[in-house]
């Protein structure tokens, strides 16, 4: 079918001072095969010495960049236009010997990538014998970074996966421990590991899985203070944090230093995940210009998680990671993927960049990394209010031994209640407590308790508002402090 | 050969030194006449490199290039070309610049030393891509 290629000013010398060609084509790469068959002298021009379009040559056709769409057996019908235009890129020498790496990123050409051995030809062939893959593709792999941020839930699958992949150099950032109860799904830890630091425990599975990866710890939180410093060091970022603070300060640094936010977030049994690319699309902001409310939505640790969802969002971060890092069409861009494990169901919203995005739209206010605790409102927890009255475990036991008449209420969850309790307590679950606010009785001293505090604070305050006229006392860090300092019988979870 | 006024090297050289530590980049804009460029405006575009690889990168990204050419056709002018700095580095084009570079066009290239302008040459590649040949600049 006859299509029309323009030819870019500085090229028209090898087409005859032409500024149209028509050819015969029914795919953009067949026309520029036509084209430069024709035309020998332009083929150097717009070719590299592996047959592969120069990466500073972008071809489109009509108004869409064949990179986006099927590369060069992107379709061609009567009509179209194909337009090549070019990127102009250098530099000064200091980094010639990167250059082939550097020339542009995620989508880098071929020249200077590293080679791979021998060793590294047989463990990768899976991915060489694909040609979305092949050897130029994971050469690519080799020459990438990754810093992910949290080695958890969603680190632990992305972890893992990325390594046994070959990406060259991944930084994980953690301050955290393994705790028994991250065994449930973080699955890159294991049961010798608990009382380590997860990055500890995280390193020596990767260099288990893949000796061929570098690896970097970041044993610290990630900050406002440090967190430029890090990303500028790598070529995307993945978010698997598990709180909105820094899930913000992750969205606003990779716009800041202009790296792709691959993103996952994971709750009881519902995920999302997205890539967040400023240069090509929304932003995190643009999708959740503010946080919610303190308190408002629950964190894993008090609403919990199914252990097996965090394996499928973290896996879906590690194929689309990986997928930016070849320069696949199709990147999870200006889509958010929702699923819901218990129902098992997909779903895919479309995301618009908000021009008026305070950090990636036209006019910009957010210049430089702020407060993101004060941002998303943490400093205001009700737990940190001095007036509400407090006992600790070790004083509620003496004070229960030496016959003190004192009732106490749990306001947990049924389900927790069943875990363990402790002795003597009454249930009523937070969301009754008012319903139920004549079960308690107020002539006695009462103290309220709940997991580790924080419920148990606002039941308090809410009784107090309601008007409640008896004494209540809060218990602090709740069954877990009773379990740690009084009763180890009492299982923690 | 480069025909381009001494107001608008001044210009390149301004922007070279506003943008150190970075490397600035722009277009040139004007008419090819017979085998010479004659640049009648430059036109800074911002650099689209990432903050890390600014101080020995520059990328113009299609788009800008497209609306740099859309500018230059109100006009019925071209784009004959582009300049870059090179920070703390020779006026001399890189074997990056050439891996790079388009025929035809002219590159100019500013070194700034320390934050000052220093050199300033332009260069044009030779058509088999083996090499940049430096061009005469007459303002």
């Amino acid at each position: 079918m006859p299509v029309t290629i323009t030819i870019p000013t500085p090229l028209r010398q090898f087409a005859d001072g032409q500024s149209e060609i028509q050819v015969n084509a029914s795919t953009a790469g067949e026309a520029l095969d036509k084209l430069t068959s024709t035309h020998s002298e332009l083929r150097r021009h717009l070719f590299n010495d592996q047959n592969a379009l120069r990466n500073f040559v972008n071809v489109y056709v009509n108004d869409e960049d064949i990179r986006h769409a099927d590369g060069p057996d992107t379709p061609v019908k009567e009509g179209d236009t194909i337009l090549i235009v070019p990127s102009i890129a250098g530099g000064a020498a200091v980094l010639d010997e990167i250059a082939g790496k550097d020339a542009g990123g995620p989508e880098a050409g071929i020249p200077a990538l590293p080679m791979l051995s021998n060793e590294e030809v047989a463990r990768y062939s899976r991915h060489l014998i694909m040609p979305e893959v092949g050897m130029t593709g994971q050469r690519k792999l080799k020459a990438a970074s990754v810093l992910m941020i949290g080695t958890g839930g969603l680190g632990a699958p992305l972890g893992m996966y990325l390594a046994a992949a070959g990406v060259g150099r991944l930084g994980l950032v953690d301050f955290d421990v393994v705790d028994a109860s991250n065994l449930q799904r973080q699955i890159i830890h294991g049961t010798k590991d608990v009382g380590r630091p997860k990055i500890a425990s995280a390193r020596d599975r990767i260099e288990d899985i893949n000796p061929h990866v570098e690896i970097e710890t970041h044993d610290t939180k990630l900050t406002s203070a440090n967190a430029l410093n890090l990303f500028v060091n790598y070529d995307v970022i993945v978010d698997g944090t598990d709180n909105f603070p820094t899930r913000y300060l992750v969205n606003d640094a990779c716009v800041l230093t202009g790296k792709p936010n691959v993103y996952g977030s994971i709750f009881r049994f519902e995920g999302q995940a997205s890539v967040f690319w400023a240069e090509r699309g929304p932003c995190y902001r643009c999708l959740y210009p503010e946080p919610p409310p303190p308190g408002l939505v629950p964190s894993c640790a008090e609403g919990g998680v199914l252990g097996v969802l965090p394996g499928i969002i973290g896996a879906i971060q590690a194929n689309e990671t990986i997928k930016i890092i070849l320069g696949a069409p199709d990147i999870l861009v200006n889509r958010l993927l929702l699923f819901d494990a218990w129902r098992m169901r997909f779903r895919e919203l479309k995301l618009r960049k908000n021009p008026d995005c305070p950090v990636c739209g036209v006019n910009p206010t957010i210049k430089e990394l702020i407060d993101y605790e004060e941002f998303c409102g943490i400093t205001q927890q009700p737990e940190t209010k001095p007036t509400m009255e407090e006992i600790t475990a070790t004083e509620l036991k003496q004070r229960l031994d030496q016959g003190d008449d004192i009732q106490i209420i749990d306001v947990r969850e049924p389900h927790e209640y069943e875990i363990g309790q402790i002795p003597n307590s009454k249930l009523i679950p937070l969301g009754q407590v008012l319903n139920r606010m004549n079960e308690i009785d107020s002539g006695r001293e009462t103290i309220v308790h709940c997991k580790m505090g924080g419920r148990s604070a606002k039941a308090i305050e809410a009784l107090q508002r309601a008007g409640f006229p008896g004494h209540l006392i809060n218990l602090k860090g709740g069954i877990t402090a009773w379990s740690n300092e009084v009763d180890p019988s009492v299982p923690k979870y | 050969m480069i025909e381009i006024a001494d107001e608008h090297l001044r210009e390149i050289r301004a922007h070279g030194e506003r943008d150190y530590p970075f490397e600035c980049c722009g277009l040139l804009i004007g008419r090819f006449e017979n085998g010479r460029k004659v640049v009648s405006e430059p036109y800074a575009i911002s650099n689209a490199r990432e903050e890390a690889a600014k101080r020995n990168r520059f990328l113009i990204r299609p788009e800008e290039l497209v609306r740099g050419e859309r500018y230059a056709r109100e006009k019925s002018l071209d784009v004959v070309g582009f300049y870059h700095s090179h920070p703390d580095d020779r006026a001399v084009p890189s074997k990056y610049d050439l891996d790079h570079a388009w025929p035809s066009y002219s590159y100019i290239v500013v070194a700034v030393e320390k934050g000052h302008a220093a050199d300033l040459r332009s260069w044009e590649m030779e058509s088999d891509r083996s090499r940049f040949n430096e061009e005469q600049i007459t303002t």
